[in-house]
């Protein structure tokens, strides 16, 4: 099989419709890279493969197939599109971990919105994928179930919360990924993978079945190879969910279709404006990360767009009120994970004296980085300091959001880096949980505006040809314009 | 020194917290059924088999969120309407943080800084004159599940988590516990009358618990209080009050401290006693819940909703003295339970046909009201049965109401075929033909007893004569007692005086 077919949704879709290859045939293809590179001994991407699930479903869709003679495209977007699912979104009947020791053999007993409408759409899905554990962390080293590598450069992490689904998309082990961006989750791994990663609008996509970490900035989105792919997995999946009161009414755009109005003329770009925030080059941010931002930039203005200088200048409390409202959220959020009607439930507990010692030996199998968060988290919330560290931050947040709103007011799109530095080694960071939160400085804001933003490969650092990703931030719900913006810039190689 | 005088020293300041559950088909922010079977009196949810009603959202699944339901909101509405309060165009969700094994989620989602309802109150009429008791707040939440408890196991039953609840908070403004009492009598005809909760305190719909402190007369700053927890029946909130302020005095009397702390009431020993102390209190971190977003309440749907609300107790109360004359005493125990109430309504529907006459009308009604609070009360009371339970009909009070008024039945009689139609549920008219019941009216016949009475008793007929005009009582007496209680009686005394004149 020629594996250059199947990177993309369109090419996949074109093998079928010349019935070139089946897809049984492709599903086992990526069943068969799993299992020689995704497992425990390889990038360690998936922790649960559903192999029997995807391929009855597989087989009837060649039996589709063959009683059509083509692609069902306008039905079924998704046709025989093998996926990978991060493992904090349900599948009814699948294991779902959430990179936890807590949930190991938590089994959901319903369907995430957003998987539910892709699988709805023809997709199959291939499996679950690691992840920081309850989505806590930047570089996948967080997950009980062992760090992710980074997919060209095994002793690096992928980035995270989302490694899994970047890892696997960069391999090959699957088409492309859902991922979850809480402060960073996509876009950082997609930026390290050197993949495509949107976290869409707060509310354009269900939270439904996606297992909280902070309720009000997580988001699920696409990890893809190519903005087309991303832009069709937002086309399927979003829009409003009556099971989700924060999900949007707004009506949803048609992503895929906003591709082909990219900006081409001179004339449509010079209407373009992206601001560049003074606060997102300073101390910190490496060289090559900076060249390959600036170098951009000078892209978009060779083809007559205007890039202006702008402050957003409450971006230096960003990451202290993130750090706060996440975790006293996830303190809250993970008070479920008590033993008593799911996830594990070790045999010393079953022994314990009384309720505290049951919890005190359940709730224990929290991992480190967890068990800081729900610790700093229940100490925000807690009478006598929740005004001065959760309720101020909330204050804060809304400063940070307001900076936002003024700044779109003189420009289109906000263009940064997604992170200071390229992947980093495995084991690095892993004692400084400080250094690991500053990480997050770029891309934390647009979780705390609840905007949409994408991150796209812009270049490689040498010597190992690490990926960069360029940072593009839109105004709520302009993901249209989001992904115009960010297919032209994916293109531009081709055209030069 | 006695209890009265002791008390005379002290002033006690209770205020009440009322949780209700809301009478909705399915529950607070997921689409179980909150109830089973419609309600009144049907089975609860707790009764279907442990857990079987529960979804992802109610029993805490990871990723699973709620989804507030629209009817609950609705009788939350209601309940600050009927209760004079400020409906919040703008209320919050929040959650309460604690863990227990029946609480799915580690935390309630209930409502705190910006509840949906504020600053209303109630009308109370103790021995005293009427006082209005004011209620801070009224908000929304899900109830939790249960843990039962099994020898060396333990089991939770989410069936009821998910519940919805709105919990009515009054201020401190009850000085006895009779004023508790009747505010939480007052509270429950209210939501009763509203449709809004089945009321049901033993099945735990309508829960209560009571915040007691006590301080010397005319003191400007309130004592430690101490909080009584779940109690479930008007008569034993009272007592348990009664026994606080009572506990309390005597603290205060032998120089100790009250001490702030959750207590429980003993109903078999009748004493409260220590659950958990402030120090032992827990922090509830209440934060608003970012599932939810803030809850919007328009003017209209208000307004639309004001227009839903029935008559209420205080003003069927009110009608029921003004329209038909009842005395307060009957009228209070008429609209103490709306079922007794309707009854009685359908009642005067009834008599309204039989008696166009307003004047007449009146009389019935009254009569009628009579027979409700008097005969019926006592056989619902003998055999501690509800109304609904019982086989009287409103149709069995008109006929006994008509059947006296005419006349046709003595008032012996009517308790005779009310007694036989409490057993049977047959008409009134059927059994006093088949039990002989009717009165005897016929002229002839009872001038043939009358004459034969005359005759007995010549020395009572000559006082009579002489102008002792009392001693007709006895003479009519006789004649009763030779018709064997079947004579008409104003009929006898009529034609003796025509006889004797």
């Amino acid at each position: 099989m020629d594996a250059d077919k199947l990177e993309t949704i369109r090419a996949i879709h074109d093998s079928f419709d010349k019935k070139q290859t089946s897809v049984v045939e492709v599903t086992r293809y990526f069943l068969d890279s799993i299992k020689k590179n995704g497992g425990k001994s390889g990038l360690n991407a998936f922790l649960t493969v559903c192999e029997n699930r995807v391929l009855a479903k597989a087989e009837a869709a060649d039996q589709i197939l063959s009683a059509e003679g083509k692609v069902p495209r306008d039905r079924l977007p998704l046709f025989g599109i093998p996926l990978g699912i991060k493992d904090n979104l349900t599948m009814d009947g699948v294991r779902t971990t959430c990179g936890s020791k807590m949930l190991d053999n938590y089994v959901a007993p319903y369907t995430a919105t957003c998987v539910q409408r892709l699988e709805s759409a023809g997709a199959l899905c291939l499996g679950k994928l690691n992840m920081d554990e309850f989505a806590m962390g930047g570089s996948n080293e967080n997950s009980a179930y062992g760090p992710v590598q980074h997919p060209t450069q095994p002793e690096r992490v992928p980035g995270g919360s989302s490694g899994g689904s970047a890892a696997a998309v960069r391999a090959g082990l699957c088409v492309a990924a859902l991922g979850t961006d809480t402060g960073g989750s996509i876009r950082l791994p997609a930026s390290y993978c050197g993949i495509v990663g949107l976290k869409p609008t707060y509310g354009r996509v269900s939270r439904y079945g996606l297992v909280a970490f902070a309720s009000s900035l997580d988001q699920v989105g696409p990890m893809a190879r190519t903005v087309e792919d991303a832009a069709i997995l937002l086309d399927v999946m979003s829009g409003h969910d009556p099971r989700d009161s924060t999900s949007a009414t707004v009506s949803k755009g048609a992503y895929r279709e906003a591709l082909g109005k990219a900006p081409e003329t001179q004339a449509e770009w010079s209407g373009i404006r992206i601001g560049v925030p003074k606060e997102y080059f300073v101390g910190g941010l490496s060289a090559e990360v900076q060249k390959s931002i600036q170098s951009s930039l000078r892209w978009f203005e060779s083809k007559g767009a205007r890039v202006i200088p702008i402050s957003l200048p409450h971006t230096e409390y960003a990451v202290a009120v993130y750090y706060l409202i996440a975790v006293s959220e996830a303190s809250s959020n993970l008070a479920r994970f008590d033993g008593i009607r799911y996830g594990v439930r070790p045999a010393e507990a079953e022994n314990a004296d009384d309720l505290a010692a049951f919890y005190r030996k359940v709730r224990g199998h929290f991992g480190p980085e967890v068990k800081r968060r729900i610790i700093l988290g229940t100490f925000a919330l807690s009478s006598g300091y929740s005004e001065a560290y959760y309720r101020r931050a909330c204050q804060v947040r809304r400063l940070i959001k307001q900076d936002f709103v003024t700044a779109f007011e003189k420009v289109d799109f906000i263009a940064g880096p997604v992170s200071p530095t390229t992947a980093f080694k495995i084991g690095e960071r892993i004692s400084d949980p400080l250094q690991m939160y500053l990480n997050d400085i770029f891309t934390i804001p647009a979780n705390l505006a609840g905007l949409p933003a994408i991150s796209i490969p812009s270049g490689t650092e040498a010597p190992d040809s690490l990926p960069i990703g360029f940072h593009l931030i839109a105004p709520p719900f302009q993901e249209e314009r989001l992904l115009s913006l960010a297919h032209a810039f994916e293109k531009r190689g081709a055209a030069r | 020194m006695n209890m009265t005088s002791i008390q005379n020293d002290f002033e006690a300041v209770i205020g009440l917290e009322v949780h209700a559950q809301l009478a909705t088909d399915s529950k607070i922010f997921c689409g179980c059924r909150a109830r089973l079977l419609g309600g009144h009196g049907g089975e609860s949810v707790a009764d279907v088999a442990v857990n079987l009603n529960t979804c992802p959202v109610c029993s805490g699944h990871p990723g699973a969120l709620p989804v507030l339901n629209r009817k609950a909101v609705e009788f939350a509405i209601m309940a600050g309407l009927a209760t004079h309060c400020r409906i919040n165009p703008r209320s919050v969700f929040a959650r309460k943080s604690y863990f227990y094994p029946d609480l799915p989620k580690g935390y309630q989602i209930s409502q705190y800084d910006q509840p949906i309802c504020e600053a209303g109150w109630l009308e109370i009429s103790t021995s005293a004159t009427p006082k209005k008791i004011r209620i801070d707040r009224i908000h929304m939440e899900e109830d939790a599940g249960k843990n039962i408890h099994l020898s060396g196991f333990s089991v939770v039953n989410l069936n009821r988590a998910g519940v919805p609840l709105i919990e009515i908070v009054s201020a401190p403004d009850m000085r006895t516990a009779e004023e508790a009492g009747a505010y939480l009598r007052a509270l429950h005809g209210v939501v009763t009358y509203l449709g809004i909760c089945d009321g049901n305190m033993q099945e735990g719909n309508f829960r209560c618990d009571a915040n007691v402190s006590v301080m010397p007369k005319g003191a400007k700053e309130f004592g430690t209080r101490a909080e009584i927890k779940n109690v479930n029946s008007f008569r034993f909130i009272e007592k348990a009050i009664e026994f606080e302020i009572r506990r309390q005095i005597e603290v205060l009397r032998a120089g100790g401290r009250v001490v702030q702390e959750t207590r429980g009431y003993d109903s078999a020993r009748n004493v409260t006693v220590s659950l958990r102390t402030k120090e032992e209190a827990q922090d509830y971190r209440y934060f608003p819940d970012p599932d939810l977003i803030p809850l919007r309440i328009e003017d209209s749907w208000v307004v639309s909703i004001q227009s839903m609300i029935p008559e209420l107790p205080a003003q069927k109360f009110a009608r029921f003295i003004s329209e038909f004359g009842l005395s307060q005493y009957d009228a209070d125990v008429l609209i103490a339970s709306k079922t007794v109430a309707e009854f009685y309504e359908e009642c005067v529907g009834i008599l309204r046909v039989a008696y166009p006459d307003p004047f007449d009308l009146r009389a019935a009604s009254k009569a009628a009201a009579n027979w409700t609070t008097g005969e019926l009360m006592r056989l619902l009371n003998e055999e501690g049965r509800e109304l609904s339970a019982s086989k009287i009909r409103s149709e069995h009070i008109a006929d006994l109401v008509r059947l006296t008024q005419s006349r046709v039945v003595s008032s012996t009689g009517a308790k005779q075929a009310l007694g036989v139609a409490w057993k049977t549920g047959e008409s009134i008219e059927t059994i006093v033909e088949r039990e002989g019941l009717r009165q005897v009216s016929d002229t002839g016949a009872l001038e043939v007893s009358i004459d034969k009475i005359i005759a007995g008793f010549p020395a009572q007929v000559a006082e009579y004569k002489a102008g002792k005009e009392k001693i007709i009582g006895f003479l009519v007496g006789q004649v009763m007692k030779q018709s064997g209680g079947k004579a008409n009686p104003s009929l006898v005394q009529e034609l003796l005086k025509k006889k004797l004149s």
